[in-house]
């Protein structure tokens, strides 16, 4: 029974085991719910679902097994911004049209039958990618993406009209979505867990006078310190797109340096070489020659490294390749400087993961980092931190 | 969907718990808490098959409420555990205090033969074995050491545990009903999540705020709160707050604007050069929040 379903979540990630199965089935077996399509979508959903993030997949994955929706899940997860469609829409509609639609009803149907008219247009100019957005309205550019997949999402006042998982309220729970100011806090707990981890010991006065007395002899408890002894470098890229992601980094750390003993910031520009520097404005006028930096701080630090990755391939793996002065070595051997001084070092990069494959540095950086190349998102935050502690010196 | 047919089928799966107390009342919300369809079904599930409920969401939007609710509306009492950063699992369950034996040991008193004399019970201890069948609140779950719900799993499984230093077993006549809450500053582990129902309250939509506001303040204005749930929303959308006001600021912010007998055009005549609104103290609990605000006035002003 359900079988389908429980093999779908799963496919989709969600943690979902024989133990929920067995429980949605003892469920419904004692009548828990009334015999209601949205009773055991709220049933289904506090027996799987353990975790707010995975919310908005669990609609998606109901959606498409108690309906046949075809859904877009980890294929093209593309979410089309509201005005953007509303723009097609008035390109797509004559001004009749619109206003026909308008008489007829609300924004829904105006969605529903550009979808319609979306899946023509897909239909006659078969094989054709870029029929959309080739004036420069997209914001997808020429890549173009696949009306099946889009999810219209209509802001419905009808209640029970919609039905509630198609809602997708919690899409912005979801932990896959870049760092912004809803979950920067969770990343800041993530990071001071980071930083509570790998502490040394201290006697446990109170443990210890309490194994003393229920053992008869002397019994000594150690607990980890409370202070924290993880020290980080941070290399943040400056100076092209990646401005404001970089500032977000650096916020974030910034905000639990009481956290870190000891926490300081470096600035490169594309990828690291022989300087680096700690004031933008002065960039040129004060440089920290790198080697001073592997010379005066430790092996115990953990390296962070923020920044795209994507320049031209040369600027990482030949001499002189850097677009802003004349390197005598290339950045690939400053990196692997880095990597070898360093053992705890990843890579933060705020583009998404898939498309790290379509840039010849990204690559090369990756290659470099021997594969410690995290995304900027919680669950790439996590995997980073996760990295540097597995790594202890 | 054939739900219908499917809910009537039996299954061989047999737990032979006491289960034929179909009498017990469902959870409907009650006069004082508004309970969401899925809210309902999520506590409704929990309570019949007697499996822990995990409540999270953002702070005040009543989680810890939800359980003493509970406990009203099926007439049950609660029994409430505070978690706290320094709270170990066994505390709930019991404490052996072995210093104090010790040191009357020493001075002879005869209560040192006793070993039982010196275990205190605990929560979880106290649920099993009270003669009602009881609510227990484990509240901020997430407070505590990351191994504190590990620790707890065998216990809320079976419901039932060893006290070692008497040789006595503590299990529980009827499995009692558990209410967890958890404000995600950790994550829990999956064995732990996997005994559990789970239920995320999510903030209120301006329908369910209404329904919330007709429990707690019956024959208010109606248009006071439908200015002052404007200006409340309107808050929540400012980007880089630090402190969005919840469910709970707003009840706090209406009953002041009532006790003051605020006139309502104070709400109502809004002009944008003057943001902040009347009593923000109930609802902005952060300077810095305060200040966004005001610098926000000030541009207004400058522009108009």
């Amino acid at each position: 029974m359900f079988f389908n379903f429980l093999d779908e979540l799963r496919a989709a990630g969600i943690p979902a085991s024989i133990k929920e199965h067995l429980v949605l089935l003892e469920a419904l077996d004692r009548d828990v719910i009334e015999a209601t399509p949205e009773a055991f979508y709220y049933l289904s959903r506090a027996i799987f679902v353990k975790d707010e993030a995975l919310l908005d997949r669990f609609d998606q994955v109901f959606a498409h097994v108690f309906k046949g929706i075809i859904t877009d899940y980890g294929q093209a997860p593309v979410e089309i911004p509201e005005d953007w469609l509303k723009a097609i829409a008035e390109r797509y509609f004559s001004e009749e049209e619109m206003e026909k639609i308008k008489a007829l009803g609300s924004w829904d149907e105006i969605m529903e039958t550009l979808k319609k008219r979306l899946e023509e247009q897909e239909k006659r100019h078969n094989g054709g990618n870029k029929w959309i957005g080739a004036n420069g309205t997209s914001p997808f550019g020429n890549s173009g993406y696949n009306p099946e997949g889009i999810r219209i999402g209509g802001k419905s006042t009808h209640g029970r009209a919609i039905k509630v998982w198609e809602k997708r309220e919690f899409a912005n729970l979801d932990n896959q979505v870049e760092l912004g100011t809803r979950n920067i806090k969770l990343a800041l707990r993530r990071l001071r867990r980071f930083a509570r981890e790998g502490a040394a010991e201290e006697l446990d006065l109170d443990a210890t006078i309490h194994g003393t007395a229920r053992q008869g002899w002397l019994d000594i408890h150690m607990r980890p310190l409370r202070h924290n002894a993880v020290k980080v470098l941070l290399f943040l890229d400056v100076g092209g797109s990646m401005d404001p992601h970089v500032r977000l980094v650096e916020e974030l750390f910034s905000a639990a340096t009481a956290e870190f003993k000891n926490l300081e910031f470096f600035y490169f520009h594309n990828c690291l070489y022989e300087g680096v520097w700690k004031d933008n404005r002065r960039r040129f006028a004060e440089r920290t020659p790198t080697w001073d930096i592997l010379h005066k701080y430790g092996h115990d630090y953990k390296v962070v490294f923020v920044g795209d990755a994507a320049m031209s391939p040369y600027e990482v793996s030949h001499p002189g390749g850097s677009v802003e002065h004349f390197n005598e070595e290339a950045g690939a051997v400053w990196l692997h400087r880095v990597t070898s001084t360093y053992p705890a070092t990843v890579w933060l990069n705020p583009v998404a993961e898939r498309q790290w494959q379509y840039s010849a540095s990204t690559k090369l950086i990756h290659e470099a980092m021997a594969g410690a190349m995290y995304p900027l998102t919680l669950s790439g935050l996590d995997g980073a931190m996760r990295e540097l502690t597995r790594k202890k010196h | 969907m054939a739900l219908a047919s499917l809910a009537k089928r039996t299954y061989p799966l047999g737990f032979p718990h006491v289960w034929d107390r179909q009498a017990m009342q469902r959870f409907e919300g009650t006069s004082s808490y508004v309970a969401g369809d899925d809210l309902k079904i999520a506590v409704n599930a929990a309570v019949l098959l007697r499996r822990p409920l995990l409540v999270k969401g953002e702070p005040g939007t009543g989680k810890t409420v939800l359980a003493q609710e509970i406990a009203d509306s099926i007439g049950a009492p609660l029994i409430e555990w505070n978690v706290k950063s320094t709270t170990r699992a066994q505390q709930g369950l019991y404490e052996y205090d072995a210093v104090a034996r010790l040191r009357d040991g020493q001075l002879g008193d005869p209560r040192v033969h006793e070993i039982g004399n010196y275990i205190k019970r605990g929560k979880l201890w106290d649920a099993f074995t009270s003669p009602q069948l009881p609510v227990l609140l484990i509240d901020e779950i997430d407070k505590a050491d990351i191994e504190f719900p590990n620790d707890l799993l065998q216990e809320l499984d079976r419901m039932s545990f060893d006290v070692y230093e008497t040789g006595e077993r503590i299990a529980a006549q009827e499995r009692p009903i558990v209410i967890i809450t958890s404000n995600n500053e950790k994550e829990l582990p999956d064995a732990f999540l996997r005994r559990c129902f789970f239920h995320y309250i999510k903030f209120p939509d301006r329908e369910t705020m209404q329904a919330i506001i007709d429990v707690h303040f019956p024959g208010i204005q109606k248009l006071l709160v439908t200015k002052a749930m404007e200006i409340f929303y309107e808050l929540r959308e400012v980007p880089g707050l630090k402190k969005k006001p919840s469910t709970s600021e707003l009840l706090d912010w209406l009953k002041l604007l009532l006790n003051e007998d605020m006139p309502i055009e104070v709400l109502q005549n809004r002009d944008p050069t003057r943001a902040i609104p009347p009593l923000h103290g109930a609802l902005l609990k952060n300077e810095a929040d305060v200040m966004l605000f005001e610098r926000l006035a000030f541009m207004a002003r400058r522009n108009g």
